[in-house]
C-alpha cells in the first residue's frame, strides 16, 4: 500500500527530513497526549479512591437525599444522600477494570485465533475466516444479554462474556500480520533451522507484528467500557452495591427532570473517558500504523 | 447474480440453525425457569405449568420439538403472556422496531456522508478539524446518556418533541438521533479516510482533466468509490444498531421488539428469548445480503469475482 494522502506543503516539508520515529509522531499529536495525560491521572484516581474519595463509599445520609452540586458535595448526592463524586471514583475502579481485563480476554482470543488461522493458511484460513464473518453479522450483545442473565451478573462473568465477543477484529489483524510476515526471509531463514511453528509464531511472527496488535486492542477498550456501560445501564452488569459508571447513568437516567446531576457527571466521566482513548488510540494508530485502512478492518470488507 | 444469491442464502441456513440450537440449550442448561417466583408455586400447579409448555420432556425431544415448529414459522408460546404467541408479539414489536432502525441509519447516513466528504475536500483546514472532532464526540457519548440530553433540551425545555412514546412521526425524531448520531459520526471518519484514498486515483485525475466540474468529481465519481468501506461498514453496523436500539427503546418507552427482548431474558421467558434472537439474527443476515448486493453493484469486480 502507498501513502494515501496528497502531502500538503507543510507535510512535504516535514518529510523531507528523516522520517521520525513512532515515538515522535505520537508526541507531535497534541490530543493523544492530553488523552494519555488525563487517563493516567484518573487511573491514578480510581486506584486512590478509597484515600483521596472525601466519603466512604456507602455512606448515606437520608436526611440530606438528592441534593445538587454544594460545597460539601461538589458533584451533589443521590436520593440516599451519597456523594456522587465518590462513587464515580469508586465506579471508576469497575469501570476501567472491566475495560481492561475484556480488551486482555479479547486480545487474548483474537491473538490465538488470527495467529492459527494465518499460519495454517489455506483451507483452514479459509474457514476460519468465514466463520469470522459470519460471527460479524450476528446480534452479538444480545448472546452476552442472555449469558448474563444465565450465568449470573457477576463482574467476572461481565468481562468474560465482553471479551468472548469482541476478539473478531483482533483476529483479523493479527491474520493479516501473520500472514505478511510468514512470506518474509527470516522467518524461512528460521523455519530452515528447524524452529517449530510455536517458535516461529511466538518468536518470530507475533513479535514483528504486535504493533498495529496493540494499537486495535488500545481502541477497543472504549469499546468495551461502551458495552459495559450498556449493559449495566440495563440492569444486566454490575450490581448493587457495587457501581460502575454505567450502572450510576442508569440511575440517573430515572432522575433526571428532577435530578439531572445524577445523570450529566456520570455521562461527562463516560464520555470525556471513552473520548480521550479513542483519541489516544488513533494516535497511537497514526504513529505506529501510518498506512492503515480505516473501515477496512473494522467493517469487513 | 441469482447464484451469488443462492450461494449466500446456503451459509445464511446454518448460521440460524446454530443460533437456535446455541440459544436453545443455553437457555435450558442454566439453572433458574420461568417460573421462578418470589412465592414458590405449589407443586401441583408447577407440574401442569410445566406440561402444559412440554418443558417435562426429555431435553432432546423439546429440541426437537421446538425446531420442527420454528421450521413451521411458529415460535411457541409465550411463557410469560401465557395468551400470545411469540410470534404474535414480535409482530406487535418489529415494525416499530424497523422504523427505527431505519430512520437511525437515515440519520446517520444524511448526517455522516455529506460530513465525511466536507470534511475530506477541506482536508487539514478549520472545518475538517472542528468535523473529526465531532466526529470523535459522537462515537465517544453513549446513546443512554445522549438520549436523555436530548429529552431534557427538546422535549423538557423546548418542548418541541414529546418526551417518550410511540405514535406519530414526532416520536420518531429523537429516538432516531439519539440512535443515529453514533453511527453518523463513525461513517463520517470512515467516508473523509475512503475520499482522500481515492481522490489521488487516476480516474479522479481524469475526469477532472476531461473539465467535469469539481462538484461532480468528488460527489458523482469519487464518492461511488469511496462508499465501499461505508456500506461494508453496514453490515456490522445494522448489528450494532439492533442492540443499540434495546436501549434507546427502553429509554423512550418504544414499544419495540427490543424492550420485549430485555424483559423476556430477565424473566427467563425462553420462547420469547429464543424467539427475539432468532428474528434479530434473520434480519441481519438479511440485511448483510442487501449490503452484499450493493457492493456488488457499486463495485462490478466484485460482483464478477463473486
Amino acid at each position: 500500500m502507498t501513502v494515501r494522502v496528497e502531502p500538503l506543503p507543510a507535510a512535504a516539508a516535514a518529510e523531507s527530513r528523516p522520517a521520525p520515529s513512532a515515538l515522535g509522531r505520537l508526541a507531535a499529536n497534541r490530543a493523544a497526549l492530553l488523552s494519555a495525560a488525563g487517563l493516567l491521572l484518573l487511573v491514578a484516581a480510581a486506584l486512590l479512591a478509597p484515600w483521596i474519595a472525601p466519603y466512604p463509599y456507602d455512606a448515606t445520609d437520608l436526611a440530606l437525599g438528592a441534593s445538587p452540586p454544594s460545597a460539601a458535595h461538589w458533584l451533589g448526592t443521590d436520593e440516599l444522600g451519597r456523594d456522587l463524586l465518590t462513587r464515580l471514583l469508586y465506579g471508576a475502579r469497575v469501570s476501567l477494570a472491566v475495560g481492561a481485563a475484556a480488551t486482555v480476554v479479547s486480545l487474548t482470543i483474537g491473538v490465538v485465533y488470527g495467529a492459527i488461522a494465518g499460519y495454517a493458511g489455506g483451507r483452514v484460513d479459509q474457514v476460519m475466516m468465514r466463520v469470522v464473518d459470519v460471527l460479524y453479522g450476528l446480534p452479538f450483545i444480545i448472546f452476552v444479554i442472555i449469558l448474563m442473565v444465565l450465568v449470573g451478573r457477576s463482574v467476572v462473568n461481565l468481562f468474560l462474556a465482553l471479551g468472548a465477543v469482541e476478539w473478531l477484529t483482533l483476529a483479523r489483524i493479527t491474520r493479516g500480520q501473520v500472514l505478511a510476515l510468514k512470506a518474509r526471509p527470516f522467518v524461512e531463514g528460521a523455519r530452515a533451522l528447524g524452529a517449530s511453528p510455536w517458535r516461529l509464531l511466538l518468536r518470530h511472527l507475533l513479535p514483528n507484528g504486535i504493533a498495529p496488535i496493540v494499537v486495535y486492542a488500545t481502541l477497543k477498550v472504549p469499546d468495551v467500557m461502551l458495552d459495559e456501560a450498556f449493559l449495566s445501564f440495563l440492569g444486566l452488569g454490575v450490581q448493587p452495591p457495587m457501581a460502575s459508571w454505567g450502572s450510576l447513568a442508569a440511575e440517573g437516567a430515572v432522575a433526571m427532570e428532577v435530578y439531572p446531576w445524577l445523570l450529566l457527571f456520570p455521562g461527562l466521566a463516560l464520555a470525556s473517558t471513552l473520548l480521550a482513548l479513542n483519541f489516544l488510540g488513533d494516535g497511537l494508530r497514526d504513529a505506529l500504523d501510518p498506512h492503515h485502512d480505516e473501515g477496512r478492518l473494522e467493517a469487513g470488507g | 447474480m441469482l447464484r451469488f444469491v443462492a450461494r449466500r442464502l446456503a451459509y445464511a441456513l446454518p448460521v440460524l440453525f446454530a443460533v437456535a440450537t446455541i440459544t436453545f440449550f443455553m437457555m435450558r442448561v442454566a439453572p433458574g425457569g420461568p417460573f421462578d417466583a418470589e412465592r414458590r408455586l405449589p407443586d401441583a400447579v408447577e407440574r401442569s405449568l410445566r406440561a402444559r409448555y412440554q418443558l417435562d420432556r426429555p431435553l432432546l425431544e423439546q429440541y426437537a420439538r421446538y425446531m420442527a415448529n420454528v421450521l413451521r414459522g411458529d415460535l411457541g408460546p409465550s411463557f410469560r403472556y401465557p395468551d400470545r404467541t411469540v410470534g404474535e408479539l414480535i409482530a406487535l414489536g418489529l415494525p416499530v422496531s424497523l422504523t427505527l432502525g431505519l430512520a437511525a441509519l437515515a440519520v446517520a447516513l444524511a448526517v455522516g456522508l455529506p460530513a465525511g466528504v466536507a470534511a475530506a475536500v477541506r482536508r487539514n483546514r478549520a472545518a475538517d478539524h472542528a468535523t473529526m472532532g465531532l466526529a470523535m464526540l459522537g462515537v465517544s457519548v453513549p446513546n443512554f446518556v445522549l438520549g436523555p440530553l436530548l429529552v431534557i433540551v427538546f422535549a423538557l425545555w423546548l418542548g418541541w418533541l414529546p418526551v417518550a412514546g410511540w405514535g406519530s412521526w414526532r416520536h420518531v425524531v429523537l429516538p432516531a438521533v439519539t440512535l443515529g448520531l453514533f453511527y453518523a459520526a463513525f461513517i463520517g471518519r470512515l467516508t473523509r479516510a475512503a475520499m482522500l484514498e481515492v481522490i489521488r486515483h487516476d480516474f479522479v485525475r481524469t475526469a477532472r482533466a476531461k473539465g467535469a466540474p469539481e462538484r461532480r468529481v468528488v460527489w458523482r465519481h469519487a464518492l461511488r468509490i469511496a462508499l465501499l468501506p461505508v456500506v461494508s461498514f453496514l453490515g456490522p453496523a445494522a448489528a450494532r444498531l439492533l442492540t443499540g436500539s434495546v436501549v434507546v427503546e427502553t429509554i423512550f418507552s418504544v414499544p419495540g421488539v427490543g424492550r420485549y427482548f430485555v424483559t423476556a431474558a430477565l424473566n427467563r421467558d425462553y420462547t420469547m428469548v429464543l424467539g427475539t434472537a432468532l428474528v434479530y439474527s434473520a434480519l441481519l443476515v438479511a440485511f448483510n445480503l442487501l449490503v452484499d448486493l450493493a457492493y456488488g453493484w457499486l463495485d462490478p469486480r466484485i460482483r464478477e469475482g463473486a
